[in-house]
């Protein structure tokens, strides 16, 4: 079986396209080919060997002793953190980028938060020597440098977004209109499973190779393919997506989405679109999102830059809605304390935005034989400074 | 016949339609703003509803659109604000805006406030034509509110058609690939497409929008269709020290002549 949306693009009532006309032959053209490309041996062919050798998957899954012994489970980490580029994000760009030249386009722009994306994109570029433009919200800019640094380095073109809190949902507002003023031979590669028809069904397809690993990584290591627990944080959800794919049609295993709570979901502050969410639409796509009674969009806060986005994609608000998925929420303290913690019994310093996953882990009341699997979606490098300068309170 | 349609029974050419963005530059200029536009001669309005993320359009309608909702006008707000409209104008008045803040405030009620107001017709970008017949036509054409739908340089014929099917007003063709913004002249490749599209006869009258700015990009679309939408151009003016009056009357000459 595959998870994947209706003939109009919609999970039940959430998904759809709405966009303006002007996009309306970008998205077709999509719409129209990307199963075909996907599909053909010649894509999987090279998609597969780029994942392998260039990538460096499959992404261990580590089983976490210390961690395990504290939350009185057995509990395995899915390493995305160890990818290049360090983030599950590269999944996605490997897969957009052949789609992008199979369709014959010639530039790239994509949109960023934590610069883990913009990353994974101005690297794909680089290798596939496609010029790279990436959009970034100037408070972003600010609070990921490194990540900047790096994507001028790979030779992208970086523009800051100043429009609204100018963060990752900014960016993408910038993107779309990028895309509107080029519309021929532009390819926007989107980075999380969000925006119209058929990005989240596109995305979540490219990062269902994490959950597909997880299927056979487990059968190894514990004698079952599947686990009791599958948990991720969620900012549009494409790890979170790329980890519950092979696993949502087996309803035995309880699949866990972490929003960020920020300073806590009544603070006012916070970037939990279910939690604090109602129905509408956002960058084309029907779903969850923090609004106004009038529909305006709220300006989300969350400490991490990649979860700071005031909706979710439509496949994450469908499979709440039918209770397929618990959503659970981590503050930015709670996030803090999940990082500092797994440093230091693991040696492993997590993304701020995995932390919020690992933050569920003291949330739920596990059986001592339950098998858990926490998606660590990528590595704390970008996060130094946010961390050292909490480091006194948390060490 | 609608009130849209009465204006292009009686005109046929250098239509000007203007766009300004409600409770800009003052929550309270909208009314004012109106009757101004109409006593200058402008032939219709499309009274912006602000809205926070405005993908279409460019950094002059933004602004616009951060300042209006800063100012709190929201679509109770404008609907409250228009409630009289007809009592002093008298021309065809359009609504335009994005669908979340629709879908929020319903888009029943929305369409019988806009009949019982007299609002003529509605533009929202982000409605695309498949979503709006398959939940929305009906409930707009129990209301007699014409939905106007966009079309590009990059859309295909046969789907310009179907467009034009849907529609008892006009077709709002998007001047070149691009958001909302201004020019100061249009190049050949797109006066090939206002010839390409004009020569496609089709059932509605065109008007163009995005990028008309002055006397000579005006009448280089009216040349080829029944005349232009002006945006960007109106919300400058109105930023312009002077009172509102002024402004518009200036505007209004630096694009008819
Ligand atoms: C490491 C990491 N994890 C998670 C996310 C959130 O995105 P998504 O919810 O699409 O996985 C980001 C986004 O920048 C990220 O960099």
């Amino acid at each position: 079986m595959k998870f994947t949306t209706d003939e109009h693009g919609y999970y039940g009532k959430f998904g759809g396209a709405y966009i303006p006309e002007l996009l309306y032959p970008n998205i077709k053209e999509l719409e129209d080919n990307y199963i075909r490309i996907i599909e053909s041996s010649d894509f999987q062919k090279e998609f597969i060997s780029l994942l392998k050798d260039y990538v460096g998957r499959p992404s261990p899954l580590t089983y976490a002793s210390r961690l395990s012994e504290k939350y009185n489970a057995h509990i395995y980490l899915k390493r995305e953190d160890l990818n290049h580029t360090g983030s599950h994000k590269v999944n996605n760009t490997i897969g957009q980028i052949l789609l992008a030249k199979a369709l014959g386009k010639k530039r790239i722009i994509a949109e960023t938060g934590a610069g883990q994306h913009g990353v994974a994109t101005a690297t794909v570029c680089a290798l596939m020597g496609m010029q790279c433009t990436v959009h970034m919200g100037e408070t972003d800019v600010k609070r990921q440098m490194p990540n900047v640094l790096r994507m001028k380095m790979l030779g992208a073109t970086v523009i800051p977004a100043m429009s609204g809190n100018r963060t990752l949902k900014d960016a993408g507002n910038e993107a779309f209109r990028d895309w509107i003023n080029n519309p021929t031979d532009t390819h926007y590669l989107l980075g999380s499973v969000v925006g119209p028809h058929p990005y989240p069904d596109m995305v979540a397809r490219f990062q269902a190779i994490i959950s597909e690993e997880i299927q056979w990584q487990l059968q190894e290591k514990t004698g079952k393919n599947l686990p009791d627990y599958v948990i991720a944080c969620i900012g549009g959800g494409s790890n979170a997506m790329g980890a519950f794919y092979h696993f949502i049609e087996h309803e035995s295993v309880q699949l866990i989405a972490v929003e960020a709570a920020g300073l806590g979901i009544h603070s006012g502050e916070t970037a939990a679109s279910i939690a604090k969410g109602t129905i509408g639409v956002i960058q084309g796509s029907k779903t969850m999102l923090m609004q106004t009674n009038d529909g305006q969009i709220i300006e989300p806060y969350s400490i991490s830059a990649g979860l700071d986005y005031p909706g979710i994609g439509p496949a994450h608000a469908y499979l709440h809605d039918i209770g397929r998925t618990k959503v659970l929420d981590a503050t930015d303290h709670e996030s803090l304390q999940a990082a500092f913690e797994l440093t230091r019994l693991e040696g492993i310093i997590p993304a701020i935005e995995s932390a919020h996953a690992l933050a569920a882990l003291p949330k739920i009341q596990f059986n001592a034989t339950d098998v858990v699997v926490v998606n660590i979606s990528g590595r704390g490098d970008k996060d130094m400074d946010t961390y050292i300068a909490h480091m006194d309170k948390y060490c | 016949m609608n009130r849209i349609q009465q204006l292009f029974s009686k005109k046929q050419k250098q239509i000007l339609s203007v766009y300004f963005t409600a409770g800009f530059p003052q929550l309270h200029d909208t009314v004012s703003i109106i009757e101004l536009l109409e006593k200058h001669g402008v032939d219709m309005i499309e009274i912006g509803i602000p809205f926070s993320d405005p993908l279409a359009d460019g950094n002059v309608i933004q602004h616009s659109s951060t300042v209006a909702l800063a100012n709190g006008m929201s679509l109770s707000v404008l609907f409250s604000q228009l409630e009289h409209i007809r009592k002093t104008v008298s021309i065809p008045l359009i609504l335009m805006g994005y669908i979340n803040p629709v879908l929020q405030f319903g888009v029943e009620k929305f369409c019988e406030t806009c009949q019982s107001i007299g609002i003529d017709g509605v533009i929202l970008p982000d409605l695309p034509l498949h979503e709006y017949t398959k939940e929305y036509k009906h409930i707009f054409e129990q209301y007699g509110i014409q939905n106007i739908l966009l079309i590009s340089p990059q859309t295909e014929e046969s789907r310009i058609r179907m467009i034009d099917q849907q529609t008892q007003a006009f077709i709002y063709m998007v001047s070149s690939s691009s958001t909302t913004g201004t020019k100061s002249k249009f190049n050949d490749e797109q006066i090939h497409y206002f010839k390409r599209i004009s020569s496609m006869n089709l059932q509605n009258p065109l008007l163009v929008g995005f990028g008309i700015s002055n006397t000579e990009t005006f009448a280089q679309v009216c040349e080829y269709t029944h005349g232009a939408i002006v945006g960007s151009a109106c919300i400058k003016a109105l930023e312009q020290p002077g009172t509102l009056e002024q402004n518009i009357s200036t505007f209004v000459s630096s694009i008819k002549g």
